[in-house]
């Protein structure tokens, strides 16, 4: 599979999302600066990394939904193309308007970095097909905006669609709003677009896969986006 | 102009006229007055210095440059450095902590290093008090703000509460970064004919004289110190961050500096000395954010996010190309001269004209009288006889662990990112953190960290104190597995002119010293922070030192907290140790007295050797090195965060509270599995073992001692 | 001619405004008990160069609506006056 990480000023994961895909695949990941026109030919998934771009000033993701490559991120998910944006990339995503609602600060009112357990809650996107129908894994977030917001109607509309894809659970797979970190609206950790082929998500799959650091649940997502690619998709 | 306005001594300023052999303008008087304070000259502590043993197999670059340098080999190094951020959090807690982790981080960038990991040693008044929780929020929440944005995981810290910091917090931030030896930045590398470049912020009059500020007591208003204070762009250093580390990927320029306290002055003035070059700036030339700024203003802005580069002409379109792809202002206003004089224009005139060398090194030592403080005998004074046993020992280790020192610090490390760079093995929380350092295509190593301080027993027992704390650090490194490569300080002390305060500083200093050189590991590089205090309080005595260890790969890491049933307990070390200003003499009893137990090198060379084999032949399932609480707090952590009780039966040699709560020494709580015994035994034959008895069940029991359930200790140390 | 725009953007009512309820019970708890409801927002201050008081507010309301404001959860009101040289 052919990986495009883009890389903004501010942004900090993206060395860590490079190598993270680059062991995952065995292959070399491309790295895309903001102020490109245009994506590497033949990339398959374009990783919109965490950090702070821009700082996180005005609103996260603000300014980096509005840099120049953004267009052609668009342009790929139009077509059909896979975007993953993780932590900041998420934010660069509703920003961007790929992906309904935003992220406002979390309810502790303080950045917050711990392991964090999810629960799976479709298994048929481009994203999470190794994933066991409502399995429970542990991906650790970081991240001082992850409140999902959306206006009550809206998100009803969302979940009718299906496109909460993961959610904060106990590692019993229970989803009151106590396993939420954040406040996350109806804990809600990522989601998708009505396509289903563009994901964003608060918590850290990159940080999750290298058994060394303790953690290896982010493996799955990679493997269901290899499987995806080579399904023909 | 006085020369007493600028903070200069009168002997000082006699030798800057004996040496300049005529009297200096304005700006020149002003440049002396920051140059020679306390916070950049050092005036008052080289002496105490010298005594650090500063060589070893490891070191590839000792004291005086930004940054020590160990060896990690494969051609990769270990740049590291810890400093004091305290005046500046103490006026303004987010943005002075926000500038003392970006300060600290731009000092190990220019060493040429990827900055890894930070760490940070935190120092807070009486946690009660609505002032305390003020400053620490905005403390934490400033080194979180700007550490996460940066991109550099903090990956570990030391918190300590004590009320003789309620009026003088410490913000004491460490970082360590990766280096290519081969690409190691130096400052004596500048050749003449070349230009003179400042990278990234414009300057303001940001933090003017802040060095001398860190120089003198704090007022007791501190809102007029405001207008000092610096002001944090995480954003911009990110960017300073990767532009500078791809020109030396490039190999663009022939040396960098920081620009941290007293600014453009320091960092050019440390090149033209240290490379014996002479330099000509023109203050005009540099990008300024605010108008009417003076030349003196101008040499001795603090703003952030700056460096200063030393660029061969021929590259320079080169260097402008790569500031611009990163957004940066980036823009020549010098040169090196082969005449070896160090001038400044402003106007068109010539604003300062001086020798290099005389600006930074030639600061007269001070020599403050010493005196043993009149009260140390009443201090050292403790008579455990006279204490009445408490009855309730199990009341006793519950209220240690919700002494804030003791109990779970994971509300402040939770808003810390410990992650990011995806190299953190062990993060915050433990008795040390560890970190995966990557060597190109070769194999990666692993590094471990120790931060310690022990302000208390720096108090009763300034020697033993010292080297108790530089001890710690060594044990805790070499429980885990990992062999020392070198230490970093922070000495945080009051005012030195109070020869009681000089006394007790110089003990410290030798204490650090002996245990240093008792074990083979040397100071790589530090920093002093003298003058915290207010008319009606001094700090404690508190000496903060950071230990970095080599782990060659993990299967020689032995971790903590992985008790399993049916393991075997141990005690390794002394079964007797001292309640001497203990944290159980403290809580118990309100008592900070009694002397600690004496450096005794040859014990400690004899139990550091003996861990490492412990751990390198992996003869135990889990251990953990005795700090504050002693060897009962260590049971209750091991416990809890193994989930699983004990059984424990011993035949105590002394009193049961000093034998469970002392401190002090080499000591070490091992988990065996019974396969592992004869292994473990023998590692440890011929020196000190106590057996304890068994890991098992959810309660933690020690016969006459206590008992407690795992579920008690959790309540009382998340408290 | 120069104008200088002042843009206040708050949470649009019915958003969960967190920073503000921490600030209303940081209050509450200095015991101002008179207060009835707290919403944070950011000021922006803009220097604009525009012929006309009108193409001023015209050009602050784009810059609003393409940047400066996320419509789904913020609102925002200009005011304007004329800059001295």
């Amino acid at each position: 599979m052919n990986v495009s990480v883009v890389v903004f000023p501010g942004s900090n994961c993206d060395q860590d999302a490079v190598r993270a895909l680059a062991s995952f695949s065995g292959r070399p990941v491309a790295q895309v600066w903001h102020g490109d026109p245009a994506l590497p030919a033949a990339t398959d998934l374009v990783i919109l990394p965490g950090g702070f771009s821009y700082g996180d000033y005005l609103r996260t993701g603000a300014m980096a939904a509005r840099s120049p490559i953004m267009e052609a991120v668009r342009r790929h998910a139009y077509e059909g193309g896979l975007v993953l944006g993780i932590c900041n990339g998420f934010q660069i995503l509703t920003e961007a308007r790929l992906l309904p609602g935003t992220l406002l600060p979390n309810k502790t009112l303080t950045f917050v970095c711990k392991p964090c357990t999810l629960r799976v809650e479709r298994t048929d996107t481009p994203f999470t097909g190794a994933f066991r129908p409502n399995q429970v894994v542990q991906f650790p977030i970081a991240h001082h905006e992850g409140l999902f917001y959306l206006p009550e109607k809206e998100l009803d509309e969302l979940e009718q669609r299906g496109q909460v894809v993961f959610r904060y659970a106990s590692p019993e797979g229970s989803v009151a709003p106590e396993a939420s970190p954040n406040g996350s609206l109806r804990n809600i950790a990522g989601i998708v677009n009505e396509r289903g082929n563009v994901l964003g998500l608060m918590p850290h799959p990159e940080r999750a896969s290298d058994p060394v650091l303790g953690e290896r649940d982010g493996l799955l997502v990679w493997q269901s986006v290899a499987g995806w690619i080579e399904g023909g998709h | 102009m006085d020369f007493r306005t600028v903070g200069l001594t009168e002997n000082e300023y006699k030798t800057i006229l004996r040496e300049l052999g005529r009297t200096p303008n304005e700006t020149e008087l002003r440049l002396f007055g920051v140059m020679w304070s306390e916070h950049c000259s050092y005036k008052s502590t080289r002496p105490l210095l010298r005594l650090f043993p500063i060589e070893g197999r490891a070191v590839v670059q000792g004291p005086g440059e930004n940054a020590g340098v160990v060896d990690l080999g494969e051609g990769f190094g270990l740049a590291f450095k810890v400093e004091s951020h305290n005046h500046p959090s103490a006026v303004e807690p987010y943005q002075g902590a926000a500038t003392g982790v970006g300060g600290i981080i731009r000092d190990i960038l220019a060493m040429g290093a990827r900055p890894v990991a930070s760490m940070d040693g935190l120092f807070f008044g009486d946690p009660e008090l609505r002032k305390t929780k003020a400053l620490r929020q905005g403390i934490v929440a400033g080194i979180g703000g700007y550490g996460n944005a940066v991109g550099v995981p903090t990956v570990g810290g030391k918190t300590v509460y004590d009320e003789a910091y309620t009026e003088n917090p410490l913000v004491n931030a460490f970082c360590a970064g990766v280096v290519r030896l081969e690409d190691m930045v130096r400052s004596d590398t500048a050749q003449s004919g070349r230009l003179v470049v400042l990278l990234g912020a414009k300057t303001g009059r940001d933090g003017i004289a802040g060095a001398a500020f860190a120089s003198v007591e704090l007022a007791e208003d501190t809102s007029a110190s405001r207008p000092q204070v610096q002001i944090g762009d995480p954003f911009a250093e990110k960017l300073l961050i990767e532009c500078c580390l791809e020109l030396l990927e490039k190999r663009l320029i022939d040396s960098m500096q920081d620009m941290g306290a007293a600014g453009i002055i320091s960092s050019s003035s440390e090149i033209a000395a240290k490379s014996g070059v002479g330099m000509t700036l023109d203050l005009d030339r540099v990008p300024l954010r605010e108008k009417g700024m003076t030349p003196w203003e101008i040499a001795l802005s603090e703003s952030q996010e700056r460096m200063l580069l030393i660029v061969n002409p021929d590259r320079m379109e080169q260097v402008l190309q790569v500031a611009a792809k990163w957004a940066l202002d980036c823009t020549v206003f010098g040169e090196t001269t082969g005449d070896g004089r160090y001038v400044m224009k402003a106007g068109g005139a010539m604003v300062v004209d001086l020798p290099p060398a005389f600006i930074g090194g030639n600061a007269p030592i001070i020599h403050w009288p010493s005196r043993e403080p009149r009260d140390l005998e009443e201090r050292q004074r403790l008579e455990v006889e006279e204490l009445s046993p408490p009855k309730d020992l199990g009341a006793v280790l519950r209220s240690l662990l919700e002494d804030p020192n003791l109990g779970s610090k994971a509300w402040i490390s939770e808003q810390y990112d410990s992650m990011v760079q995806t190299n953190t093995v062990i993060g915050p929380g433990g008795p040390v953190s560890v970190l995966r350092v990557l060597r190109g295509d070769k194999s990666p190593v692993f590094v471990a960290f120790s931060m310690e301080a022990d302000p208390w027993k720096c108090r009763t027992d300034p020697r033993g104190g010292g080297a108790e704390t530089v001890a710690r650090t060594l044990r805790s490194l070499s429980v885990c597995g990992a062999e020392p490569l070198g230490w970093t300080n922070c000495l945080n002390f009051p005012s030195p002119q109070d020869p009681e305060v000089f006394w007790e500083m110089r003990e410290c200093v030798q204490g650090m010293a002996d245990a240093a050189r008792g074990l083979s590991c040397p100071v790589v590089s530090g920093n002093v922070s003298l003058y915290n205090e207010t008319p009606q309080k001094k700090i404690l005595p508190t000496p903060l030192v950071v230990t970095a260890g080599l782990l060659s790969d993990l299967d020689g890491f032995l971790p903590w907290s992985r008790w399993r049933e049916g393991d075997h307990l141990f005690l390794a070390g002394m079964p007797n140790t001292a309640l001497g200003a203990s944290r159980y003499l403290l809580r118990t009893f309100g008592l900070l007295q009694g002397k600690i137990l004496p450096f005794d090198a040859g014990a400690e060379q004899d139990f550091t050797a003996r861990a490492r084999r412990t751990a390198k032949e992996r003869a135990a399932r889990s251990a953990r090195s005795l700090a504050g609480g002693g060897l009962a707090v260590a049971l209750a952590k091991e416990a809890m965060e193994s989930g699983i009780g004990a059984r424990l039966d011993v035949q105590i040699p002394t009193r049961p509270d000093v034998f469970l709560f002392g401190e002090g020494g080499p000591r070490a709580l091992y988990a065996v599995p019974p396969a592992s015994l004869p292994l473990f035994r023998s590692i440890w034959r011929g020196s000190p073992l106590t057996e304890l008895g068994v890991a098992t069940g959810n309660i933690l029991d020690v016969k006459r001692g206590f008992s407690l359930s795992l579920a008690e200790l959790r309540d009382s140390w998340r408290r | 001619m120069r104008h200088r725009a002042e843009i206040v953007v708050t949470l649009k009512s019915g958003v969960l405004d967190i920073q503000g309820k921490a600030v209303f019970q940081s209050l509450q708890q200095l015991g101002y008990g008179e207060l009835e409801d707290v919403r944070v927002g950011k000021v922006v201050h803009l220097l604009l160069d525009a012929p006309t008081p009108e193409k001023a507010r015209e050009l602050a309301r784009g810059m609003c609506e393409d940047l400066l404001v996320n419509g789904l959860i913020e609102e925002y009101r200009i005011s304007l006056e004329a800059a001295e040289r």
